[in-house]
């Protein structure tokens, strides 16, 4: 079967997801991949969406964090604050996943503004929403994202939630109890930080190959020691694509 | 006891120029309908307050009614951004608009201090992000009894909360439930409460893991059915993720903007006055 190089980052992140028991889900390409690792690697995950919905089952794919789909399939519903103090900041998630708008070599992520220069405002997005915390609390945290120089920057314009910091040690002088990002999944390949906690390629999806790699990223990636991610079997693309259809 | 009135006196009452007011529901039960009123009455200078500024927002800013926006995520969910606040940050237009930006952590606990009564709220956040630099409303704090560098994010108090709702009795006794969002804290953290709902019956029937709110929380509730589209309320109307996404076409440009809200807001036919 062929498939796209979208379906190969969402199909690896599920992969990502094996021996997870919870996971906090955000909303586009992250919940994509964790619906996916519901129907293939992981059929007992727990996904728990922001809007305090714990265990949601959707058989669609939501558009928003607050869809019906989400409150009618849930073990159970909870309110905004308990979900973010008592699950979140509670340590009940084991893995955080999250999309970014920039992204630099340590797995910051940017999502509030971009300078552009040229005397023109900065570009405004949409915000922090619950990215800072899931940063900072999930167990670990694993990043989806297209990989392009715009999006893996040298610099961010803003940190909006951390990842490694500045390098080794941060996150403990920061008190954040989670381990931060372990991988960063693109549609060329997987990143995850070296010893530096500086991300390094370690995998190529078929037919990309590390200059590619290096080409679209805004520093001078490290490559590691390379094993091919193996492509997406029949069943993972069967069950992505009757999700989507679905949706 | 609450006040049973209308949308149109409820707001005249409750919602004055230069307020600090929350329309809150989290993506489910957005008091839309009670946001198409304050545009109609031309209330101006607001400090709007939201997690998620959505849609209802988005049209408040863009016809002028705000001059300060506090918010955690400002985007059309799962479509892309807001563009009339965009504009609005960006631009100035059609008026400037201040922005005092937390993470979603930060502001359901800024009102959890208000509902408690408290001048702040304790939170493990904001440790290392930009996000505090930039506020007024978030400062460091050591806990005092294990040394632990902590955030403390200032208590948001409102001069008026709007809410929508499934269920009130003829005493202005509200249930809502499905996605809690931060509704209960915004209403106990305010001065003021409308709440808009569904249907208004005999006897509520609590149900569990809803929200009650007594009458004696609430100022004044009005029957406005629909009141949270293209938002839903559990069991009486589905969002309609279609006009999500019809949003980000009508709003992208100014002109089409305004004439969309002259059209639909400020003069549908026989709006319901």
């Amino acid at each position: 079967m062929s498939w796209t190089t979208d379906e190969m980052m969402t199909v690896a992140a599920a992969r990502s997801l094996v021996g997870a028991t919870t996971c906090f889900v955000g909303i586009g390409l992250p919940s994509t991949a964790a619906n996916l690792a519901r129907r293939t690697s992981n059929p007992g995950l727990v996904l728990i969406y922001e809007s305090g919905t714990i265990g949601a089952k959707p058989d669609v794919l939501p558009l928003s964090i607050g869809d019906g789909e989400l409150v009618e399939t849930a073990d159970t519903v909870v309110a905004v604050p308990e979900i973010f103090n008592y699950w979140l900041q509670g340590g009940r998630c084991d893995v955080g996943f999250l999309g970014a708008a920039q992204i630099d070599r340590y797995a910051n992520i940017n999502t509030t503004t971009i300078d552009r220069g040229d005397g023109r405002p900065p570009l405004r997005l949409p915000g922090a929403g619950g990215a800072p915390e899931i940063a900072a609390h999930a167990g670990k945290v694993l990043i989806v994202v297209r990989h392009s120089p715009r999006v893996f920057v040298e610099r961010l314009s803003f940190i909006t939630s951390v990842g490694h910091g500045r390098g080794p040690g941060d996150r403990e002088k920061l008190g954040l109890i989670g381990k931060g990002p372990t991988k960063v999944i693109t549609d060329l390949g997987i990143l995850e930080p070296g010893d530096g906690c500086e991300l390094v390629l370690t995998h190529v999806h078929p037919g990309v190959t590390a200059e590619q790699a290096k080409e679209a990223t805004g520093w001078d990636l490290q490559i590691g020691d390379l094993q091919p991610t193996d492509a997406p079997t029949p069943e993972e693309l069967n069950e992505l694509r009757e999700l989507i259809a679905a949706t | 006891m609450a006040e049973l009135t209308t949308l149109r006196e409820g707001i005249a009452e409750l919602v004055r120029d230069g307020d600090t007011v929350a329309l809150e529901g989290f993506t489910h039960l957005i008091p839309t309908l009670a946001g198409h009123e304050i545009i109609r009455q031309r209330r101006r200078d607001l400090t709007l307050v939201r997690m998620t500024p959505d849609l209802v927002y988005d049209q408040l800013i863009g016809m002028g009614a705000a001059r300060k926006l506090v918010f955690s995520w400002g985007g059309n969910p799962g479509v892309g951004s807001l563009h009339r606040m965009r504009d609005a940050v960006e631009n100035g237009w059609p008026v400037p608009l201040v922005v005092d930006e937390h993470s979603h952590a930060g502001m359901a606990n800024r009102y959890v201090a208000g509902a408690s009564r408290l001048p702040f709220a304790v939170l493990r956040g904001y440790r290392g992000n930009d996000l505090a630099a930039r506020s007024d409303t978030i400062a460091s704090i050591t806990c005092p009894f294990t040394g632990d560098e902590l955030s403390a994010v200032r208590a948001i108090n409102p001069d008026v909360t709007v809410l929508h709702a499934q269920q009130a009795d003829r005493d202005g006794n509200v249930q809502l439930w499905g996605i809690l969002g931060v509704q209960k804290e915004a209403a106990l953290a305010a001065s003021r409460v409308l709440v808009t709902v569904e249907e208004i019956v005999d006897r509520l029937e609590p149900r569990p893991g809803a929200i009650q709110l007594p009458g004696w929380v609430v100022t004044a509730v009005a029957l406005v059915p629909g009141g949270a589209h293209p938002s839903y309320a559990l069991d009486y109307t589905t969002r309609d993720n279609a006009f999500y996404q019809e949003w980000d076409k009508i709003s992208r440009d100014r002109g089409t903007f305004t004439a969309w809200m002259t059209e639909h807001v400020l003069e549908p036919a026989g709006a319901g006055r």
